[in-house]
């Protein structure tokens, strides 16, 4: 198709790649080189090779095989009726530059993704290509992160979980009425059946595992690193509430590991009813907290609401600490009391630092100074926490309490 | 005062053997000088290492920690491991004294080493040596913060068996050849070549990930300490890139949003499908496509698909359950999780063949409440049921059945349009307007939810009989 040399390729396909948020190769199987005498292996720990000045990791190759694309979603710098500059990688030119990068250790494994082509399950047949050759004809162990396409056959989705650690689907926006108006090609109840089969893929994986005669060769895992979406945040009109009661759904119908929240960035040749506006980095790192503390901390997201205020988190501080806010009667906690559940309740205490305190508690009582070598942010923890040497007295209640922890308000800067 | 010198700073074999005899002969850490060969002769030299008196043994975690400890570079380190495995050696519980200073120090030092064998993995960067034999062969320069070339070496074994490699450090150097891993003295910089074929596409590829509309320098720099940027080559473009972000950002801003690309057409191979309106079911495969759009409650929003029935369109018997479940709303076909396994073979003992009967349920869309990682069943609303009866009344029409088979409340309302007790209407069969009979009958699920076994028979029993008067009434 196009006659661009490799370099000029990379630079268009992976500049169309960096809108996606999602990044991990972690959590995959454990697998190394040493039995097939090839190149590549995944330790549990993804690895992040390298950061780009946006703080975003680079453990993965992240590209799309190509920016053609069928459909026209008005978010998307891809979409068919945008005059972006286009490209094509063939499947081996993908396995020649993964191999190239993965031996000079630039990267962990590959991230796959695709304009649609021709139709669905074509685009899917050609992703698959690149991982079966990667897997097949090159023994390459690391990691392999391919994206579906929505729509795409159930049996495609089956034979891609033989190949990849991860597979991922996005819903692209978190409301029914944003997909529609934003990306009218794409139907929430495709992009969910698509989901649907990877779960079911995977369950039957795990079936055929538990069945299997005794003797006979475990069958291939089904994409053990799980499957993962992403949402694009801050395009249309839909609220933090309506974001994570998506975020609850989809963890709850199809086992996702992860939701990715994606600050919508500008894209250029936009279309002309998005806003050109900086990206709400803040709110996808608060969105990012609230999906924490649904998945390790317990919460509700109704109670993580109790913190919001017109169903969207606030910017200024985190959502555990507005939640406690408004629950002040719960605090203060008693460190070396209280169940491990509450104490994942405390602003600033996090999962480790929470598991810390009660393993040191069973060998004595713990003192405010004993804390501050369990955790590195006591001075958030005071307001909510008793110990021996420690009350926080009226400070729990007092008014000022927010204003202690939320930033400044900033001098504006006086253009010249 | 017993003076220990090191041969080898970072080797854990020599500080081990010096510290157990040093432990198997009681000598306090207070009583031990530990000094590296670097620091001049000892005049004490052998002295210390005594014949062990007999094995101490330690907690097998505090050996892998110090382990990794000796390879920080700070000169107390054999010290302080010494006296914190004489106080272990007394103190079983130590590791778990998170509190004490020392065992914080132990902690701490353990996390700077693993801090800086996570970065090693990442930041090695190999260069292309040549090929010999099919067989490539790569070499890395690399100056990590502590002496862990031992700790990371068979991490890059393991990774990269199928070519060669050596990685280069000031201190030491780790060969991987001939399926061998060797280690030699430290090098130098100029040893490893300068540059590689590939990373003009490195580069390309690391200048055209970045998102110069969400530059975090802190975030980055907190990760990729600018320590290691020197023999990272994508890292001489950081400031190039950095300096055009603004620029870029700003040229997507005020970019005038251009005409549709014109080629959009040629490549829209498709338009959306239509919506099916209602008049347009004319068929029952109609039905499963204007099911899985269908808009009239709420309940579409969350459930994966719309699962219409499943059977044969001549069907004498259509049985009707309540709404798909789980399963059922994954896989897209009725009766297919737990409560269809139960029906199964309840429909088995009353001599009913599944595949001669049509399956369907009162409502299309599954209704459950997200918990974390399930979906806990709702029961669907009367509303809900009646709203859903349109679909239900369409395949009613199109299958004609003699004979319903209603499971539990919701089907009978899906089916009558009335609550009426499911108790009232069991043991007898009802004429239904508009042709047809209807046995109403409980729900399988119902038999799961049972604790009582032996109420759990009987209720099954009586499941198997309404079963069998319905094939019997159909016959």
């Amino acid at each position: 198709m196009s006659a661009k040399p490799i370099l000029e390729k990379l630079a268009v396909l992976a500049d169309a790649a960096k809108y996606d948020a999602s990044c991990a190769s972690s959590g995959t199987v454990k697998r190394d080189s040493t039995q097939s005498k090839g190149i590549g292996s995944t330790e549990g720990m993804g690895i992040c090779h390298s950061y780009a000045p946006d703080g975003r990791c680079i453990s993965l190759l992240k590209i799309l095989l190509t920016n053609f694309c069928i459909y026209d979603c008005r978010f998307c710098i891809n979409r068919a009726s945008s005059n972006v500059e286009r490209a094509r990688f063939s499947p081996q030119e993908v396995v020649t530059l993964t191999l190239d990068f993965y031996k000079r250790n630039y990267i962990e494994g590959l991230f796959l993704s695709s304009g649609i082509i021709r139709s669905e399950d074509y685009t899917m047949e050609q992703l698959i290509e690149v991982a079966r050759i990667l897997r097949e004809e090159h023994r390459f162990g690391g990691y392999i992160h391919l994206k579906t396409i929505a729509g795409a056959d159930p049996g495609l989705i089956a034979l891609a979980g033989l190949y990849a650690d991860r597979l991922s689907t996005n819903v692209e926006l978190p409301t029914e009425a944003g997909l529609s108006s934003f990306a009218p090609e794409k139907k929430p109840e495709t992009i969910r059946k698509t989901m649907a089969s990877v779960r079911v893929g995977a369950e039957d994986a795990i079936e055929a595992a538990k069945s299997r005669l005794i003797g006979k060769a475990m069958p291939p895992r089904f994409a053990p690193a799980g499957q993962s979406t992403q949402m694009i945040v801050g395009a249309d009109a839909a609220r933090d509430d309506d974001i994570l009661k998506t975020a609850t759904n989809l963890y709850s119908g199809y086992q996702l590991r992860r939701v990715y929240y994606s600050a919508y960035s500008p894209i250029p040749d936009a279309s002309r009813d998005l806003p050109p506006v900086r990206p709400p980095l803040m709110r996808e790192h608060r969105l990012y907290q609230a999906d924490w503390l649904l998945r390790f901390y317990g919460f509700e997201r109704a109670e993580i609401m109790e913190g919001a205020s017109g169903g969207m988190l606030d910017l200024a501080i985190d959502p555990k600490l507005a939640w406690a806010l408004q629950r002040r009667e719960a605090f203060p906690v008693d460190i070396n009391r209280a169940p491990r559940e509450l104490l994942l309740r405390v602003p600033g205490l996090g999962t480790r630092a929470v598991d810390r305190i009660v393993a040191a508690r069973r060998l004595g009582k713990l003192r405010l100074g004993d804390l501050a070598k369990l955790t590195a942010s006591v001075k958030k923890v005071l307001p909510f926490i008793v110990t021996p040497d420690w009350r926080p007295g009226k400070l729990t209640d007092s008014a000022d309490l927010r204003a202690r922890f939320a930033p400044p308000a900033e001098q504006l800067a006086l253009a010249l | 005062m017993r003076e220990v010198v090191l041969a080898e700073p970072g080797d854990f074999a020599e500080w081990r053997s010096a510290a157990r005899g040093l432990l198997a002969s009681g000598v306090a850490p207070e009583d031990v000088s530990w000094r590296g060969s670097e620091e001049g002769a000892s005049l004490f030299g052998d002295e210390t290492v005594g014949a062990p008196a007999g094995a101490v043994s330690l907690p097998r975690e505090l050996l892998e920690i110090a382990e990794r400890v000796i390879c920080h570079r700070d000169p107390e380190v054999p010290a302080r491991l010494y006296r914190i495995i004489w106080r272990a050696a007394r103190d079983r519980q130590l590791l778990a004294r998170t509190t004490d200073a020392e065992v914080d120090w132990l902690r701490k030092a353990d996390k700077a080493v693993r801090r800086d064998v996570h970065k090693m993995h990442a930041f090695v960067r190999f260069r292309r040596l040549g090929e010999e034999a099919g067989r490539e062969s790569f070499a890395a320069w690399f100056e990590p913060s502590h002496r862990i070339l031992r700790l990371t070496a068979p991490f890059f074994q393991r990774r990269f068996y199928g070519m060669d490699w050596a990685i280069v450090t000031p201190d030491a150097r780790a060969i991987w050849k001939n399926e061998a891993l060797t280690y030699g003295p430290g090098g130098t910089k100029g040893e490893v070549p300068g540059s590689d074929v590939v990373e003009d596409q490195w580069r390309t590829y690391y200048g055209a990930i970045f998102n110069p509309a969400r530059v975090k320098i802190d975030a980055m720099r907190a990760e990729m300490p600018k320590k290691y940027w020197k023999n990272l080559p994508e890292a001489q473009d950081i400031a190039p890139l950095l300096a055009g972000a603004e620029a870029r950002v700003e040229r997507m801003r005020e970019a005038a949003v251009s005409l549709a690309n014109p080629l959009t057409d040629k490549w829209r191979t498709r338009v959306p499908d239509e919506l099916l309106l209602d008049d347009d079911v004319k068929t029952l495969g109609d039905v499963a496509r204007a099911v899985d759009r269908c808009t009239r409650c709420p309940l579409y929003c969350n459930a994966t698909q719309g699962v219409v029935g499943e059977g044969p369109e001549r069907a004498r018997i259509m049985v009707v359950g309540e709404q798909p479940g789980d399963q059922e709303d994954l896989q897209g076909r009725p009766f297919v999780g737990p409560a269809g396994q139960v029906l199964n073979e309840a429909l088995e003992e009353a001599g009913l063949d599944r595949t001669r009967l049509f399956l369907t349920n009162a409502v299309k869309h599954f209704k459950f409440e997200p918990r974390g990682k399930r979906r806990l069943h709702q029961n669907p609303t009367t509303g809900e049921i009646d709203m859903c009866g349109w679909w239900l009344d369409k395949e009613r029409a199109f299958i004609q059945p003699d004979l319903i088979v209603t499971l539990g409340a919701s089907a009978l309302r899906g089916v009558t349009g009335k609550s009426a007790s499911i108790k009232s209407m069991r043991g007898a069969t009802h004429e239904l307007e508009g042709g047809g009979k209807l046995i109403a009958t409980i729900h399988p699920s119902f038999l799961l939810r049972l604790p009582d076994r032996e109420r759990a028979a009987e209720e099954r029993a009586m499941f198997v009989a309404d079963l069998i008067r319905a094939r019997e009434l159909a016959a």
